[in-house]
C-alpha cells in the first residue's frame, strides 16, 4: 500500500507527468506564467482543486449514475473551484486581480477532469486525494519552471525582488520581451518536453506515420 | 427513504434525479456559503486596494506600505463627489456608497457618449466623480481625479494627482489595465511614472496640452514641460493615455470644474 500511495503521487512528477507527457492544461500554463508568484498561486489553485475534486468523485464513485457521470464531476469541479476563487479573493487580493479569469478557467483545465474520470471515479477516496495531489504537483513543477525562466528572463527579477539590473532602471540586462508574451511559454514547454523525453526513451511515441521512401533524400 | 433510493440501481431514473439534486443541494451550500462567509473580508481588502491607489496617487505613500499606514495616510484626505453637469461638488451623493463603475453602467446616472465626444473610448460616462482633496490651512494642496480611458486592448485605470495651482501634475498612478506586457503595460513602471511628475497639463488658453510625444522629450525644449516620453513599441496605448488626458481634463471631464476650483477655491 506505502508503494503504490507514493508511486500515485510521484508518478506524475516526471514519468507520467500532466503536462510534458500527457501535454494536458497547457493553455494556462502559457497564460499565467509571466511571473513566478501567478505560477505558484495558480499551482496551489490547481492543486487543491484537482485533490480535492478526485475525492469527492472518488466518495460519490458507487452512487454515481453513469449516464450523468461528467455532469456530476464538472458541477463538483466547478463549485470547487468558485470556492478556491473566492479565497483567493479575500486572502490573496492583488494576486487574484492579475489571475483574473483563470482560476475560473480551472473549471476546463482538462487534468482536473481527466483525472476524476481516469481515476477517481473507479479508485478508493484516499488514493484518489493522493492522485490529484501528485497530477496537481506535476502540472505545478512544470508551472514553476516555467514561471521562473519567464520572470527572470523577462523581467529580470524573480518573485519581484530585482536579479538581474535592467537597463530601463539603470542597470546592464536588456529584458528579453518575448518572454513577457504568452508563446514563449510554448517554446519553454517545448524544450521542457524535449529534455525530458531525452532523459527518458521510453516516452517517446511511435511515429503515427512512416515518410515515404520517394521523399527522403539519404535513400535516393 | 433516502437509504432506500441509494439502493435503487444506478440507471435507475429516480436515483439519478436523485443524485442531481442531491448534488446540485450540497455544491450550492458550499459555494454560497463560501461567498458569503468571505463576502465581508473581499470587501475590505478591495476597499483597501482602492485607498492604496489613491494615497500612492497623492504621493502620501509607496505601493507596498502596511494596511495601518494606508488607511492612516487615507484619512487625511478629503473625499466629496464631483457633479459633471454643474461643474462643481455635489455632497448630497455619499462617496463612501458611491460606485462610479456601477454608475457608468446605469442609464439614470450616466449618459452614453456620441462618437465625436468620446474620445478616450469609455462609451458612457458617469455623471459623478469621486475626488480626493489635500487641504491644509493654506488651501489646497494636492487634488486626486480619478481618469480611465482605452489603450490598445483594455480600459486602463489612473489617477491623476494635481498641485495647489491644478495644472502641475503632482503624480500618477496607473493601477489597472491590460495593455501587452513588457509594452503598453509599462505604463504602470514607476519610472515611467515618475516622470510626470512636475509637468503642466494646461496650455495659455486653457486648453489640455499634456501628451504623450513619439520619442524620448528633449528637455532642453520649451514644450517639455507638457510632453511625456514614449513608452517604446506601443504607440497605440500612448495615445489611449493621451486621448484620456485630454477627455477627463477637457470640457467634457473636469475642465469646467477645475476653472471653477481655481477661482473659488475649495
Amino acid at each position: 500500500m506505502a508503494s503504490t500511495s507514493s508511486k500515485v503521487v510521484l508518478d506524475p512528477l516526471v514519468d507520467n507527468n500532466p503536462i510534458t507527457l500527457q501535454v494536458l492544461g497547457i493553455c494556462s500554463a502559457l497564460a499565467v506564467t509571466t511571473t513566478l508568484l501567478n505560477a505558484i498561486i495558480m499551482s496551489l489553485a490547481l492543486t487543491a482543486v484537482t485533490a480535492c475534486s478526485n475525492g469527492a468523485v472518488s466518495l460519490i464513485r458507487h452512487h454515481t449514475p453513469s449516464a450523468i457521470r461528467i455532469i456530476v464531476q464538472m458541477t463538483i469541479i466547478a463549485s470547487l473551484v468558485i470556492v478556491v476563487d473566492q479565497i483567493l479573493q479575500a486572502y490573496a487580493y492583488e494576486t487574484s486581480k492579475k489571475l483574473s479569469v483563470f482560476v475560473g478557467l480551472i473549471i476546463t483545465n482538462c487534468i482536473v477532469l481527466g483525472r476524476a474520470e481516469a481515476f477517481a471515479s473507479k479508485n478508493p477516496v484516499g488514493l484518489s486525494v493522493l492522485d490529484g495531489l501528485g497530477n496537481g504537483l506535476g502540472y505545478s513543477v512544470i508551472l514553476l519552471i516555467v514561471g521562473a525562466v519567464r520572470e527572470l528572463f523577462g523581467s529580470g527579477s524573480l518573485l519581484g525582488m530585482p536579479v538581474l539590473p535592467l537597463t530601463t532602471d539603470g542597470g546592464w540586462y536588456q529584458s528579453n520581451g518575448l518572454l513577457l508574451l504568452p508563446p514563449s511559454a510554448f517554446f519553454i514547454i517545448g524544450f521542457i518536453i524535449w529534455g525530458v523525453r531525452t532523459w527518458k526513451r521510453d516516452q517517446v511515441e511511435p511515429a503515427e506515420h512512416q515518410i515515404h521512401a520517394v521523399h527522403r533524400q539519404e535513400v535516393v | 427513504m433516502i437509504g432506500g433510493l441509494l439502493q435503487l440501481p444506478n440507471d435507475d431514473a429516480r436515483k439519478i434525479v436523485f443524485v442531481a439534486l442531491g448534488l446540485c443541494l450540497v455544491c450550492s451550500l458550499l459555494v454560497s456559503a463560501s461567498a458569503v462567509l468571505l463576502r465581508p473580508i473581499q470587501q475590505a481588502e478591495a476597499a483597501l486596494d482602492q485607498q492604496r491607489n489613491v494615497v500612492v496617487a497623492a504621493g502620501l505613500g509607496s505601493p507596498d506600505m502596511a494596511a495601518a499606514d494606508v488607511a492612516a495616510s487615507f484619512a487625511q484626505l478629503q473625499v466629496r463627489v464631483v457633479d459633471f453637469e454643474t461643474g462643481w461638488f455635489n455632497d448630497s451623493i455619499d462617496p463612501a456608497t458611491y460606485d462610479p463603475r456601477a454608475a457608468a453602467r446605469d442609464p439614470s446616472v450616466s449618459s452614453a457618449l456620441t462618437r465625436a465626444e468620446d474620445t478616450a473610448r469609455i462609451g458612457r460616462q458617469a455623471r459623478y466623480a469621486t475626488v480626493y482633496l489635500q487641504v491644509s490651512d493654506n488651501g489646497l494642496q494636492r487634488i486626486v481625479l480619478p481618469i480611465h480611458g482605452y489603450g490598445l486592448w483594455s480600459t486602463m485605470y489612473a489617477y491623476l494627482a494635481l498641485e495647489g495651482d491644478l495644472n502641475t501634475v503632482a503624480a500618477v498612478a496607473f493601477y489597472e489595465q491590460a495593455e501587452t506586457p513588457g509594452l503598453g503595460g509599462e505604463v504602470q513602471n514607476p519610472r515611467w511614472q515618475a516622470s510626470w511628475e512636475g509637468k503642466l497639463v494646461f496650455g495659455d488658453e486653457g486648453d489640455v496640452r499634456l501628451r504623450v510625444i513619439k520619442g524620448q522629450v528633449d528637455r532642453s525644449s520649451p514644450q517639455a514641460q507638457w510632453q511625456l516620453d514614449a513608452l517604446s513599441g506601443s504607440t497605440l496605448t500612448a495615445n489611449g493615455v493621451s486621448n484620456m488626458l485630454s477627455f477627463w481634463l477637457g470640457e467634457e471631464g473636469f475642465g469646467p470644474f477645475l476653472n471653477k476650483l481655481r477661482r473659488e477655491g475649495v
